[in-house]
């Protein structure tokens, strides 16, 4: 009884006490959620301005903002040109792509007796995700990793169930190096999987992975790190094992960084160059062009400031690449086209 | 005439199997209880009660915004499922008669059977498309729940109280209304009050309305049109996800809201059952 | 019959009040009030109706009953079809009920022949407060602990069918499945059995039960072969309310479940079920097309509900006459 009379009157100071205060909101990509979380918190302790964002995945980053429901979406997987065109004709106005960090999708996996990073080549993941290659000892498997004792287990799949920049990032890089996959199962934030259970966010998935003997599974980086899981390499265009780490994906930005388009919108999977890990992406903020509440719009563009300088020390710790120089540059001019 | 060894043998055998049935099933509820209590009770701390969620990887967060935000919705689907269903229940015990009145029973039972979820799709079009996510549409989602149960509910206990008493209330010169208002729902109250509270319980456990109408804090919600964490879905982000920190929180808040709705079900039946035993007067 | 002495006396029906006294009286404002309200919930069912019809009408008219049998649910090319889900809800329920309506029946039995009242009461109050349990709990100890439960007892018993396992016991086995979600249904809707199918013995009159002792009938003869068939109609009634329940059961099948939109004749093979895949993908969805393909699943979902609960309280009614009628 006095839990709820205690609950009661925490409730009307809440519901009263803090009216007026602006909150934003946002959602979307799952693939930054580590390091939302950490920003917004370190954020709001330090500006007291709060910004509550939920990790739901990219689709709904891109469905939501376009519906208005959120201030702001969050996605691995730029807009496609047609989504841009629905934005326009929803909402009348034009919508902009913040890039925030880099990251990677990792293949992460759960075989007994396997506590080495394993050797995927470009074939292996396609044909493993295709449902071509069922077993881990599979000859294209076994090839890779000489000394490594692959059991014959069936290979257990886990995607993501919902919309997904993740998945994007995924099969994005899978449609580049399989002509198999582009015809048949083709690039999305969904796609219709040949194989596979599902797991919802990043977080379904690793936990999914974690709960499975030999299952493989693709999450970001720090999911996988944070989880104590193991993950592979991959082949890169150069012909290179590499893993995921900040020097890897850093370097398979560098190509990009120097040729960013306009709107920030790009794809640097399956990137050429030593040392580049083959499965890195930007994630991006999606900010609608005009933003009518004006205690809104400064909470925004401050933050978007912030993050580009403060936020960008923060990633290391968490795995994360920070953007690169001429990246950030040319973001922070780009926060004044929000009008 | 002497029972066959066989049928006398049959006769034990199923009917001991009955009764394991219903150990089972009586066993189930113990089990749930039980396990939460082990997993969630013990996980339970001052941090859960009082501390806000904290970043992804970290320790030590709680979940004292869900448990406001879970209050702040279950009361908005109160003030707005309890009056309309009460008072449709009014409506069909002492008014209406016929047809209507059997159109408006079956709509409601309609209502009633459609699944959460679709409730869920249908706040959201109408208004979190418009409006953005909120409190309040995640109190119309529970509201709308509660709709039907308060209706049938409140015309059940209504229609229990004697006909006598009306009858006595109108020889002595009150108007319909007045009779209603003084004289049977009081007859009918402690039904009433059952009935709210069962309710309530019902709604409380509700998770699918809310995923796409209050959709989820990390901070407080100020207000009500801002969206808010609630306990069941932080139970539902919680156990998907691949920490056990989270899990450990899932297991509390479930067994808090098992709590909760446990304490609810028993008060409620317990109010209708001292209410019966001294009908016998 | 409110007179006013003020209001002046003019020639109108004997003993009706002035038309405005009648207005601002308690009674029509209360009888208003109260018509309003159940008028209103007329309105709001119709809306939902409506609201479903109407935003899932890009997909009706794309796929039209296409949309019933196609097995894509494809978002790249935005292509969509109901089945593997229709599918999996039929599947996942008529697990649920294959393992609830024995046990519910024959607790049933126990409780309402067998068991003395203040006992039969008991626990039956304990059964009822096993339906209060909250789907995202059930779901909760579905995936941290059903899961890996059966993952630890069914490669077992698959094993012992050796290379030749049962269809439906076949193919790769990871936890979350239509098995495990046809489990935690079966846990959810049994109390629902359970309580009816006991109410509706309940009714059944005495007379029945003790012709059947006199001719010389075992306690379970008499049940088993008397009382039961009398019944039948209503415990029917009870399972098509338990099925009612089990096709919009939500949270906790979508967490054990498996979340794959495929037609796998195995319980083993993880699915998808149409609550779970709207719950899954419902706030997702880009674009047009895939929502309102979502919807019109819902709308699917909506009509099946519909039906069954109809068919159920028709069943339980029967019943009812026919006892009353003795």
């Amino acid at each position: 009884m006095r839990q709820a009379r205690n609950v009661l009157v925490g409730m009307a100071m809440v519901a009263l006490g803090a009216i007026g205060q602006t909150l934003i909101n946002g959602g979307g990509a799952t693939f930054p959620y580590p390091m939302y979380s950490k920003w917004f918190s370190d954020y709001s302790k330090k500006t007291g301005v709060t910004i509550n964002y939920q990790s739901k995945g990219s689709g709904f980053g891109v469905q939501q903002i376009t519906a208005g429901t959120v201030d702001f979406g969050a996605s691995d997987m730029p807009m496609t040109d047609m989504q841009i065109k629905e934005f326009q004709e929803k909402r009348g106005m034009g919508i902009l792509h913040f890039p925030t960090v880099l990251g990677a999708d990792v293949p992460t996996y759960n075989v007994p007796g396997v506590t080495a990073a394993l050797n995927f080549t470009p074939d292996a993941l396609a044909g493993i995700f295709l449902g071509h290659i069922t077993k881990w000892n599979d000859p294209e498997l076994v090839k890779a990793n000489p000394g490594v004792n692959l059991p014959k287990n069936d290979i257990v799949v886990v995607h993501r169930a919902e919309g997904s920049g993740t998945t994007f990032i995924w099969v994005d890089y899978l449609a580049k190096v399989s002509k198999e996959w582009e015809t048949k199962v083709g690039r999305g934030a969904s796609v219709q999987w040949p194989v596979g259970l599902g797991g919802q966010g990043n977080e379904g998935v690793a936990g999914q992975v974690k709960q499975t003997s030999n299952s493989i599974g693709y999450v970001e980086l720090i999911y996988a790190i944070q989880n104590h899981m193991t993950y592979g390499k991959v082949k890169n265009v150069s012909g290179e094992f590499i893993e995921a780490s900040l020097a890897s994906v850093t370097a398979a930005a560098a190509g990009a960084a120097k040729a960013m388009p306009e709107d920030f919108r790009v794809s640097i999977t399956n990137a050429p160059g030593t040392g580049a890990y083959p499965i890195s992406s930007f994630t991006w903020v999606l900010v609608p062009e005009k933003i009518s509440d004006p205690a809104k719009k400064k909470i925004i563009t401050d933050f978007l400031a912030w993050m580009l300088k403060d936020g960008q020390t923060m990633t290391s710790a968490l795995s994360y690449a920070p953007l690169p120089k001429e990246v950030v540059a040319k973001e922070t001019k780009a926060i004044a086209k929000i009008k | 005439m002497k029972l066959s060894f066989r049928r006398k043998a049959v006769n034990a055998v199923m009917l001991s199997l009955t009764g394991v049935c219903t150990v089972l099933a009586v066993g189930m509820l113990f089990f749930i209880l039980g396990y939460l209590f082990v997993e969630g009770g013990f996980s339970l701390s001052w941090n859960f009660f009082t501390k806000l969620p904290v970043p992804v990887g970290e320790m030590g967060g709680g979940m004292a915004n869900a448990l406001v935000g879970s209050a702040k919705v279950l009361l908005l689907a109160s003030c707005i499922g309890v009056p309309i269903g009460f008072l449709a229940g009014v409506y069909l015990a002492e008014y209406a008669g016929g047809s209507y009145a059997s159109t408006i029973r079956f709509v409601t039972d309609l209502l009633n059977g459609v699944p959460s979820i679709v409730i869920g799709i249908f706040v959201y079009t109408l208004v979190v498309a418009k409006y953005g996510f909120s409190t309040y549409s995640g109190g119309i989602a529970l509201g709308i729940m509660m709709i039907p149960i308060a209706l049938r509910s409140t015309e059940e206990f209504l229609k229990s109280v004697p006909g006598a008493l009306r009858e006595g209330a109108m020889a002595l010169g009150a108007t319909k209304s007045q009779t209603i208002a003084t004289v049977v729902i009081p007859a009918a109250m402690r039904g009433l009050i059952s009935g709210m509270m069962l309710n309530l319980a019902r709604v409380a456990g509700e998770t699918a309305p809310l995923l796409f109408t209050a959709f989820g804090n990390q901070f407080w919600s100020p207000g009500w049109r801002q969206p808010t964490s609630t306990l069941p879905v932080m139970i539902y982000n919680y156990a998907v996800a691949p920490y056990p920190d989270w899990h450990r929180q899932a297991w509390a808040a479930g067994f808090v809201l098992l709590t909760m709705v446990f304490l609810i079900n028993i008060t409620a039946r317990s109010i209708v059952a001292s209410g019966s035993s001294h009908k016998s007067r | 019959m409110a007179t006013s002495a003020t209001i002046p006396q003019t020639a109108r029906p004997h003993g009706r009040a002035p038309f405005l006294s009648r207005i601002f009286s308690g009674d029509s404002l209360a009888q208003a009030l109260a018509f309003s309200c159940a008028t209103l919930i007329l309105a709001l069912t119709a809306l939902l109706v409506w609201e479903l019809w109407a935003h899932s009408a890009v997909a009706r008219e794309k796929f039209g009953f296409r949309f019933l049998t196609s097995t894509e649910w494809n978002p790249v090319t935005g292509d969509f079809g109901a089945l593997p889900f229709i599918y999996g809800t039929v599947v996942t329920s008529a697990l649920a009920l294959l393992i609830a309506v024995p046990f519910g029946v024959g607790a049933a039995i126990f409780l309402a022949e067998l068991a003395p009242p203040k006992l039969s009461d008991g626990m039956t109050f304990l059964i009822e407060l096993l339906a209060a349990v909250p789907s995202v709990i059930i779901g909760l100890i579905g995936i941290l602990l059903l899961v890996p439960l059966l993952l630890t007892v069914v490669p077992p018993i698959k094993d012992s069918f050796g290379n030749h396992p049962p269809f439906f016991f076949s193919g790769p086995f990871y936890g979350p499945s239509i098995l495990a979600a046809g489990v935690v249904l079966a846990v959810m809707i049994a109390p629902f059995i359970i309580s009816v199918s006991r109410e509706v013995l309940l009714a059944v009159p005495k007379d029945l039960r003790e012709a059947a002792l006199a001719l010389g009938a075992t306690r379970w003869e008499t049940t088993w072969d008397v009382v039961v068939p009398y019944a039948r109609r209503g415990i029917m009634g009870s399972i098509f309310l338990a099925l009612a329940r089990a096709l919009g059961e939500t949270m906790a099948v979508t967490m054990v479940i498996g979340n794959s939109p495929r037609i796998v004749a195995s319980l083993l093979a993880s699915g998808n079920s149409m609550a779970s895949v709207i719950a899954s993908e419902f706030s997702e969805a880009i674009g047009d097309v895939y929502p309102s393909a979502l919807i019109e699943l819902a709308l699917v979902l909506f009509a099946l509900t519909i039906v069954l609960n109809g068919a159920a309280r028709l069943l339980i009614l029967a019943t009812g006459e026919k006892g009353a009628s003795q």
